[in-house]
């Protein structure tokens, strides 16, 4: 049983500041982490391994300083790591993303058959959700999005069976295996490693792989160039034309505020009254 | 193909040659069981303006099974801006699933070129839209709060929140066609259906075996909807933040919006300490709302925060912080102690319901 996770690097979201006049992200002292989308992920992989045995490995593109987040995973118990980092990566949009990302596990499965690859549903960063299906694509692997349990996993007959968040209900699914999981959120919790793990992950060596030996050859279908979407600008949103009516009495008690307001709700949007008349208790 | 289409286009920047043949504006009618999500009459309403501005058509892509109201949904489409409708219906794509949704749509674009093609951003949307744009090799912009057409080059300006909804981009689609996008339902406001308007329905045929299908599936177990917030439809709702300082301090919100007879909502970090459950968290990361009323109280507006309640028509503001951001787009502010001033409005509301009421 051999699972791969694909986890991000993100800025701790919590604390990005904006500077407030140039509106360009600080980014300077914003801790970065794991994504926490992905936790969720690589804890189904963890009780996976401790119902079957087997392995997992985490898969990150990114930065050199990445490997942290690598470690970290490798210190909640994962069994080995992989940091994909080529400078020929740098300005990958989500579609170049799940191509490197898929020629990485192809790679990978040159060693070890992949039964299971599992991702976030999404990341805190970037919120796009599409990296998951992109590199299930690419793979030509079955896509089992927003999985909330797996429900039965066949290793020896190649067959699992998921609940998946739906609209409107959930689905109960039943596929083949090689196939991909994105895990919804909540759904587990992640273990705290044990010291064993936490001094295996200090000392682990870390494969750390380049274009080439995540075996792409195609430059034109990463970085830049592989990106069909382009970012034109990035800025702070407009202020409405008018900021807010501020209401203001002489003493500030909370009271004469209040009453204010209603009087100045009420009197601007007579609708609003008739609305809330009706609907109050 | 198209045989007028080719003339070059006079002095202005010329149209990349390959796209010539991508003609109009594509919206999934996403629908389960004959139920149209609304997200989709949303987009069609967006859909139009663009349309409008390409001078091209407004067209839906209805897709499910045989006897789920496949027809009716295009006529309901047509209603909601929709000039023609790409119907394919099959027993293989009666429930959603990822292989053959990808395969009708992949295929369809493949076949009559749409320039823009537009998804809600639900959990099917994206799970689709992902796939045909993995497939197709083009990009897709998600959770768009706005799209506009460059009239020049016939690109999609997208814009999202980015860096967790610390700010906003602009994202296009050059090199490629389709341009695709998701948005959020609800970020977009709801059209008039106009009845009696009408449009033409291309049926489309779908060749896809069921055994060629590997993931099955075996059950749908629909929600129990029954004592769960819907906040995206609420017409009032009483939001608190991380200002109001403690889980006891939030009961405040509830007791406010009891009087209102209001939905409960929340900000992120309030949901991320535990105060208030995640269906509640309205913003990038949560829901989007659209509702008449909108009092936030303890909540300084980050951009991952407004982007889910700009919709709303009056936003009543309550900070601690004269400089909070909140204070630029609220209608209403008043600078304070939320845990004060929130018990203040709720007797003050209901002396007035309770005046109202006696003097009829």
């Amino acid at each position: 049983m051999h699972s791969v996770v694909c986890i991000k690097q993100v800025p701790d979201s919590a604390q990005i500041r904006v500077h407030p006049v140039t509106n360009t992200i600080m980014r300077q002292g914003v801790p970065a982490i794991v994504n926490p989308y992905d936790l969720f992920a690589l804890e189904e992989a963890l009780r996976l391994k401790d119902q079957f045995g087997g392995t997992v490995t985490v898969v990150c593109m990114g930065p050199p300083m990445a490997e942290a987040a690598l470690r970290k995973c490798l210190s909640f118990g994962a069994d080995d790591a992989i940091l994909v980092s080529d400078r020929a990566f740098a300005g990958s949009d989500t579609l170049a993303t799940s191509y490197a990302l898929s020629a990485t596990i192809r790679k990978i499965m040159e060693d070890m058959p992949v039964d299971l690859i599992f991702t976030g549903k999404q990341t805190i960063d970037g919120d796009t959700a599409q990296v998951g299906p992109g590199i299930a694509k690419r793979l030509g692997y079955q896509l089992l999005t927003y999985v909330s349990r797996i429900v039965d996993l066949d290793v020896a007959n190649k067959e699992i069976q998921v609940e998946r968040r739906a609209e409107g209900g959930v689905q109960l699914l039943k596929t083949a295996t090689p196939c991909l999981i994105t895990m919804l959120e909540g759904t587990n919790e992640m273990r705290f490693g044990d010291l064993d793990d936490l001094f295996r992950a200090a000392r682990h060596e870390l494969k750390v792989w380049d274009r080439e030996a995540a075996g792409i050859d195609a430059v034109e279908m990463i970085g830049l160039k592989g990106s069909p979407t382009v970012v034109s600008k990035v800025f702070a949103p407009r202020p409405r034309s008018k900021r807010a009516e501020m209401i203001e009495v002489h003493d500030s008690e909370p009271k004469n505020l209040a009453v204010t307001l209603l009087a100045k709700l009420f009197t601007q949007h007579p609708k609003l009254e008739q609305e809330i008349a009706k609907r109050a208790v | 193909m198209s045989e007028q289409a080719k003339k070059p286009a006079k002095k202005k920047v010329a149209l990349d040659p390959r796209f010539v043949d991508y003609r109009h504006v594509w919206v999934v009618v996403e629908s389960e069981r004959g139920e149209v999500h609304p997200v989709s009459w949303e987009l069609l309403g967006e859909g139009r303006k663009l349309a409008d501005a390409l001078g091209v058509e407004l067209c839906g892509v209805v897709i499910c099974g045989p006897g789920e109201r496949g027809r009716g949904i295009c006529g309901e489409a047509f209603q909601y801006g929709a000039d023609k409708c790409y119907l394919v219906q099959d027993e293989v794509l009666r429930d959603y699933r990822n292989d053959p949704y990808t395969k009708a749509l992949t295929d369809l674009v493949n076949r009559y070129q749409p320039e823009v093609l537009m998804l809600g951003a639900t959990t099917l949307g994206r799970d689709l839209a992902g796939s045909v744009a993995t497939t197709l090799g083009t990009g897709l912009v998600a959770d768009c709060t706005e799209l506009v057409i460059d009239i020049e080059t016939r690109n999609l300006a997208a814009t999202r929140p980015t860096f967790g909804g610390s700010l906003l981009c602009t994202i296009m689609t050059q090199r490629h066609r389709p341009q695709m996008a998701t948005v959020r339902p609800r970020v977009m406001a709801m059209p008039e259906a106009a009845s009696g308007r009408q449009g033409e329905i291309v049926e489309v045929l779908f060749s896809m075996i069921e055994t060629s299908i590997v993931t099955k599936v075996l059950e749908f177990i629909p929600d129990d909807t029954r004592d769960k917030p819907n906040l995206p439809f609420a017409d009032i709702i009483v939001a608190g933040g991380r200002g109001l300082r403690s889980q006891e301090n939030f009961q405040h919100v509830w007791d406010l919006a009891r009087v209102l007879g209001a939905e409960v909502g929340a900000s992120r970090p309030v949901v991320q300490a535990g105060w208030a459950e995640l269906d509640r968290q309205v913003g990038q990361s949560g829901k989007t709302v659209r509702p008449k009323l909108y009092i936030a109280a303890g909540i300084s507006g980050a951009i991952q925060h407004r982007v889910g309640m700009d919709g709303a028509d009056v936003i009543v503001a309550i900070n601690s912080d004269p400089n909070a951001p909140i204070f630029d787009f609220a209608h209403y502010g008043i600078v304070g102690n939320a845990t004060a001033i929130l018990p203040a409005l709720t007797e003050a509301f209901k002396a007035h319901l309770a005046q109202a009421k006696k003097t009829g």
